[in-house]
């Protein structure tokens, strides 16, 4: 707005936010992931990572930015779908210009302006309270909403869902959106251009103020802000990103079904944006990339998969609440004070103990899983190239005294690091405490 | 009404009364704030003087009577739009955004007044004027070389500047503080007044204090608030030498020979504590 910056201004103003290179590093990060595995188990595993870290960015726009803790958010994502797929069917049926790779291109626009649309109308009243009682009121819409998924078949497609061919009219420079690797690059340029949207968001004055609202709803009040309408303004912004990703996820498996709007997605999201660390920005991202990798990649090899994120979870939530980016976040500034040469000797130890540790309680869930739901089959669990007889008292002594032992050698070794990095974190002194 | 009429009041209170059910706090409150003035409001614990700051700002309703800001009503405005005619508070139990940065505390507090209000197509680091008046706060109140660190992990006395900070970044025309130097050490206590000065001038100040040596250094003229009622509003001397507010402040009988009670003397405020 004003003219050049005098020297006061260039003195109070600074770059703010994440710079480009983040962003340059995730472009190529993104560009380049297909080459990590072309097959079409991790195209999809990629693609599907891509959708659920929109997602949980815009989950943690209401948790870690603004303190909105929902338990509803899948029905911005699931309802967003549910457009999107109607839009798509309906621009099949106008067939001609309507139905291009272009309108595939441009859907997750429709999905985020519908779910956006439902954030109106189901913000208004959510928004009126914050805290506990808002949580309890998404928990309400939530199931309020996947209960009238089978009273409304028209829009939820029943029992089936709706399904959709992506592949629409003649292909543009070779793109279909019909190759899983093409869907990839959908989702990975949405992904990237919502991560940046988010981003702009967080560093905009309403961004600002929504942490304010976090922080202190109160004296938001007494700066001027009707904190109800900061929150209105945020839900609807981040059901539109919702949708975004709601909608990817309906190309992607070309079906949205009544799941999509249910509990399950929603407590998902909030599993993710936790484990990554809601307080960070992009913390949410790595915790959708570890969830994703858990649910999909490692579900047929963890057949528990559910119950060992849930243990993983709570570990988190109780030794680590910054989550995995609290951690990485403690690291470098650990790196940066030049203390982690003294606590690079802990490191094997603490290692050596988290992978023992967590093997020993993956194989003893996984032989649990095995005899209550697989041996009447065959009583043999196939695990990392072993054969553990599940019925043999000798493998359950082997793998609770194991176990036992690793835990017991890692609490030795944690107790050791954690001393050590409470001395270096406490306060250098020159703090006035009063 | 004319120009050359007499300015309205900065603040006027005409019959303010508050009952929580039956318990009166504040009964029947006339008060008249002259533009400009450094105002103090004093009393024993439970007089009321907090609640009077939380049905002037706008935090609670009134049970009745009337508030006008430079003469125009605010008698049941919400806190917001109270703030947003040029009249900020600060809290007597430090009330800051305790995430964010000390800058981003004073900076948020700059962005309604300057018209950004919820705005999401400006961007923030280009703001020149929030971040101007900004830095020109964190000189005021002491903080700039504070200005990245985390609210929540300031000292004690640098919470309650910032406290101030956040009301003097609004540019308000009236300022309530509630307490400003409670529970800071002497040598803090005088840094504050030095500052509250500072920051005051060409402002309207109501203060909540107890400390006597911050009231008489600092107001124009005291009113002091007991059970509820207004008791007295003079200048302070004529205060301090009231033998009716030495009397009901103190339970003390009246009329000691016109000497000032101990209590309400300079350098003795743990009396009133």
């Amino acid at each position: 707005m004003g003219p050049a910056r005098g020297p006061d201004g260039g003195a109070a103003l600074r770059r703010e936010g994440h710079g480009w290179p983040v962003w340059a590093l995730l472009t190529l990060l993104l560009l380049v992931l297909p080459l990590a595995g072309r097959s079409g188990f991790a195209i999809t595993l990629f693609s599907q990572m891509g959708v659920m870290v929109i997602f949980a960015m815009s989950f943690n726009m209401l948790y870690g930015q603004c303190g909105m803790l929902s338990f509803g958010h899948a029905v911005y994502s699931g309802l967003g779908a549910f457009v999107a797929v109607h839009v798509l069917n309906g621009l099949i049926a106008a067939g001609g210009v309507w139905a291009t790779p272009v309108s595939v291109l441009l859907l997750p626009l429709a999905g985020g302006l519908g779910a956006a649309l439902f954030g109106v109308v189901f913000g208004y009243p959510t928004t009126r309270r914050a805290g506990t009682p808002f949580a309890m009121i998404t928990l309400g819409i939530g199931e309020l909403v996947h209960a009238a998924a089978p009273m409304l078949p028209g829009f939820f497609g029943g029992e089936g869902g709706i399904s959709i061919n992506r592949v629409l009219g003649a292909p543009i420079l070779g793109i279909t959106f019909g190759p899983g690797l093409q869907v990839y690059y959908l989702i990975a340029g949405w992904c990237l251009a919502s991560l940046l949207a988010i981003h702009a968001f967080s560093q905009t004055p309403l961004g600002r103020i929504a942490n304010a609202v976090r922080d202190n709803p109160e004296r938001a009040a007494f700066i001027g802000y009707n904190v109800r309408h900061v929150r209105f303004l945020v839900l609807v912004a981040a059901s539109f990103f919702a949708g975004i990703a709601g909608t990817l996820s309906a190309i992607h498996f070309e079906l949205v079904t009544a799941e999509n709007v249910s509990t399950l997605r929603s407590g998902g999201v909030l599993f993710a944006a936790v484990i990554g660390g809601a307080a960070f920005f992009f913390g949410p991202a790595l915790g959708a990339v570890v969830f994703v990798f858990v649910a999909t990649g490692l579900s047929d090899v963890l057949r528990a998969w559910q119950l060992w994120l849930g243990l993983f979870f709570m570990a988190l939530v109780m030794f680590a609440p910054g989550g995995l980016a609290g951690i990485v976040h403690a690291h470098l500034q650990a790196l940066r004070a030049g203390h982690l040469r003294v606590l690079l000797p802990f490191y094997p130890g603490v290692i050596v103990g988290v992978l023992t540790c967590g093997t020993g309680f993956v194989v003893l869930l996984e032989m649990l899983y095995h005899r209550a739901f697989e041996a009447a089959s065959t009583p043999l669990l196939h695990f990392a190239g072993l054969d553990i007889d599940t019925a043999a008292p000798a493998s359950w002594a082997v793998a609770v005294a194991a176990t036992g032992i690793a835990s017991a050698g890692f609490a030795v070794a944690i107790r050791g690091f954690a001393r050590r990095w409470r001395m270096l974190q406490a306060p250098s002194g020159e703090e006035g405490v009063i | 009404m004319s120009l050359h009429d007499i300015a309205p009041p900065a603040l006027q209170l005409t019959g303010v009364s508050k009952s929580f059910g039956r318990t009166v706090v504040l009964s029947n409150v006339d008060l008249d704030i002259v533009a400009g003035e450094r105002h103090a409001l004093i009393g024993p614990n439970g007089a009321g003087k907090s609640t009077l700051f939380d049905l002037i700002s706008g935090r609670i309703p009134v049970s009745s009577g009337h508030v006008a800001l430079h003469g125009q009503p605010v008698t049941g405005l919400a806190a917001r739009r109270i703030n947003r005619l040029g009249l900020a508070r600060s809290f007597q139990i430090s009330s800051v955004f305790a995430r964010l940065s000390v800058f981003e505390n004073v900076r948020c507090a700059t962005l309604f007044g300057l018209g950004y209000r919820y705005s999401f197509w400006h961007r923030l680091a280009r703001l020149r004027d929030a971040a101007e008046r900004t830095m020109a706060v964190l000189e005021a109140i002491g903080l700039t070389a504070r200005r990245d660190m985390p609210a929540g992990s300031l000292s004690y006395a640098e919470q309650r500047a910032l406290e101030i900070g956040i009301v003097l970044a609004s540019d308000p025309r009236v300022m309530l503080l509630d307490e400003p130097t409670a529970g800071m050490s002497r040598a803090e206590s005088e840094q504050a007044v030095g500052m509250i000065r500072r920051v005051t001038a060409g402002r309207t100040l109501i203060m909540v204090e107890h400390d006597m040596d911050v009231v008489f250094g600092l107001a124009d003229r005291v009113s002091v608030l007991v059970q509820g009622r207004l008791l007295a509003t003079d200048g302070p001397a004529a205060i301090r030498a009231n033998p009716a507010v030495q009397q009901a402040y103190l339970g003390l009988p009246a009329g000691r020979g016109g000497t000032v009670h101990p209590a309400l003397s300079a350098g003795s405020s743990e009396a009133l504590r």
